[in-house]
């Protein structure tokens, strides 16, 4: 069966959601994701963007979070002062998708800046509702490219803390939860005890040597490393055909 | 006392070089005609404050209105980045721009302080984050009953908000459905505020369905019937995003010479959202125009 790196990626995230889990979808790999989940082994997941819809369920990928297609037929729709108050910040919701340009060996994630605060090399959008999900959902998930740019020792900036200096700097700060799994187009990383990435499964065309090369310090392996299980028929079938059918998000048209 | 007025008379008399002025909406009814309105006029010096900046915020930071910008997201909602914004930011063209930087909630909170008359709100944010180091306006604060902290932020208390809503009477009683964002606390944090909506409706209307009431008419100075104001993000139930105008500012954008011709052609060159709409044509908005999905009606009886 051939699929892209891309439907890899979205049916492994698809994966690490649960049936009883609430969630807080982000716009394109992310959303694919949940709505995978939810038409597979997680019927009951629950889906609640950004943008406040409570129990959103899109017929159609949505353009940004501020789709009418999540308002509609959503459960709730809240305004922002109550989603961030008492839905994410009293930890009503269990995972959270980030993304950013630089992720770190702790998990940390920066969208802000490239290079230097105050005198950027690159400026990116900022955090939007980063760091809170960082820090108030139980487990974040990360869906991105493997590269050695993104995947830097230590981030230029921290927009949304993972373990911060490692499990023991998150828990000082106060902060329950943090990141679960990385999932990249070449592995699925995870996080240790002393919370540091290290890669759990390597995807089928993946090696170890791809892996080394486009991470930013000498990234550990599982001992038992293992192979990302394959995306099955349905799975394709239900991103090919219902969600993603321009291919805009998983690459096909490419 | 609100005054029903065009959305020229509106900018003219509301709003002034140098004001902190928020253009509300969270990807939905977002005040674009207010905005190309600010544009016309020429203002300048001016702190645009939104938690989310987007195509609008780049096209008048692209026309050199701003001196500032405080916000938590900055970006072309699922396009990209806003390049006129980051030129700025990057860069100094057209002007230097300052930035003052939060997350959602912080931004959020922010606002709440300003709306609530407070000196500060508190929130459990940016923890473990850098950002609180490059704005003074977040704090650490210790809680006075334990040993726990939280931050707290200073209120944000615009010059000037504009809010858009679906409906409103000539009182500026308004009715807003769909994403509710931050329209509310930005209105009620401000001194001066434009709403402005896609028609104009009778009190009844508004007083047989209250809990859909987004703000009442003692908090709007200027009321503005601007049909089509949004374009081209959407108004849910009247169209929906036009994604081909996003897609495309990311490619204008990212050419000096290309935002200036189109700001003659859509924003200089027109005279007022009517003759945008005109401009734009029928068939595409027709386009964006929804199939209706009325919500079940309720009975709120007669007591």
């Amino acid at each position: 069966m051939t699929y892209t790196n891309s439907e890899l990626m979205v049916v492994s995230a698809a994966r690490e959601l649960t049936d009883d889990d609430s969630v807080l979808v982000g716009i394109g790999m992310p959303n694919l994701a949940c709505n995978v989940a939810k038409r597979t082994h997680a019927p009951g997941l629950q889906m609640t963007y950004e943008s406040g819809t409570i129990g959103s369920n899109p017929e159609s990928p949505p353009l940004s979070i501020g789709d009418p297609g999540l308002a509609s037929g959503a459960l709730s729709i809240e305004p922002m002062t109550n989603s961030f108050n008492y839905y994410l910040q009293a930890n009503r919701l269990d995972v959270g998708f980030l993304g950013g340009a630089q992720i770190d060996k702790h998990g940390n994630i920066n969208s802000t800046v490239i290079g230097d605060y105050d005198d950027p090399i690159v400026r990116l959008p900022g955090s939007g509702g980063a760091c809170e999900i960082a820090c108030h959902v139980d487990r974040t998930l990360v869906v991105t490219p493997h590269s050695e740019r993104r995947f830097p020792e230590e981030v230029d900036f921290i927009t949304s803390p993972g373990f911060v200096g490692g499990r023991e700097g998150r828990r000082e700060l106060g902060l329950e939860g943090g990141p679960e799994a990385i999932i990249t187009d070449l592995a699925v990383c995870r996080f240790d005890e002393a919370g540091e990435m290290y890669v759990d499964s390597l995807h089928p065309e993946a090696t170890r040597e791809e892996v080394r090369e486009n991470t930013g310090w000498e990234i550990a392996f599982a001992d038992d490393v293992k192979t990302t299980p394959e995306p099955d028929e349905e799975e394709l079938r239900i991103i090919r055909e219902d969600l993603d059918p321009d291919g805009q998000y998983t690459g096909r048209s490419e | 006392m609100t005054n029903v007025t065009t959305m020229a008379d509106a900018v003219s008399d509301g709003v002034a070089d140098g004001d902190q002025v928020y253009l509300a909406g969270f990807t939905h009814l977002i005040p674009f005609a207010a905005g190309h309105e600010m544009i016309r006029q020429g203002l300048r010096d001016l702190d645009l404050v939104r938690a989310t900046p987007d195509l609008i915020y780049d096209q008048m930071i692209a026309a050199g209105c701003a001196s500032k910008v405080t916000f938590s997201w900055a970006g072309n909602p699922g396009v990209g980045s806003l390049p006129a914004f980051r030129r700025a930011a990057e860069e100094s063209v057209p002007t230097e721009i300052e930035l003052e930087e939060y997350t959602h909630f912080g931004m959020i909170a922010a606002l709440q302080a300003g709306a609530s008359n407070l000196p500060f709100a508190p929130l459990r944010g940016f923890i473990g984050s850098d950002l609180p180091e490059h704005n003074e306006n977040i704090a650490r604060v210790e809680s006075p009953f334990d040993d726990d902290y939280v931050y707290a932020v200073a209120p944000i208390e615009p010059d000037v908000t504009v809010v858009r809503a679906q409906r409103a009477d000539e009182s500026g009683n308004a009715h807003l459905w769909g994403i509710q964002g931050e329209q509310k606390i930005a209105a009620l944090a401000a001194d001066t505020v434009i709403l402005t909506v896609e028609e104009l409706c009778s009190e009844e209307t508004i007083r047989s369905d209250p809990n859909r009431t987004l703000l009442t008419g003692d908090d709007v100075d200027y009321v503005v019937e601007d049909p089509y104001g949004s374009h081209p993000s959407y108004a849910q139930g009247y169209y929906g995003r036009d994604n081909e105008a996003y897609i495309e500012w990311a490619e204008i954008a990212s050419d000096v010479d290309r935002v200036e011709a189109w700001l003659d052609e859509w924003v200089y060159d027109v005279d007022d959202r009517r003759e945008y709409v005109e401009k734009l044509g029928a068939s595409q908005l027709l386009e964006l125009e929804p199939e209706s999905d009325f919500a079940t009606p309720v009975d709120m009886g007669r007591y």
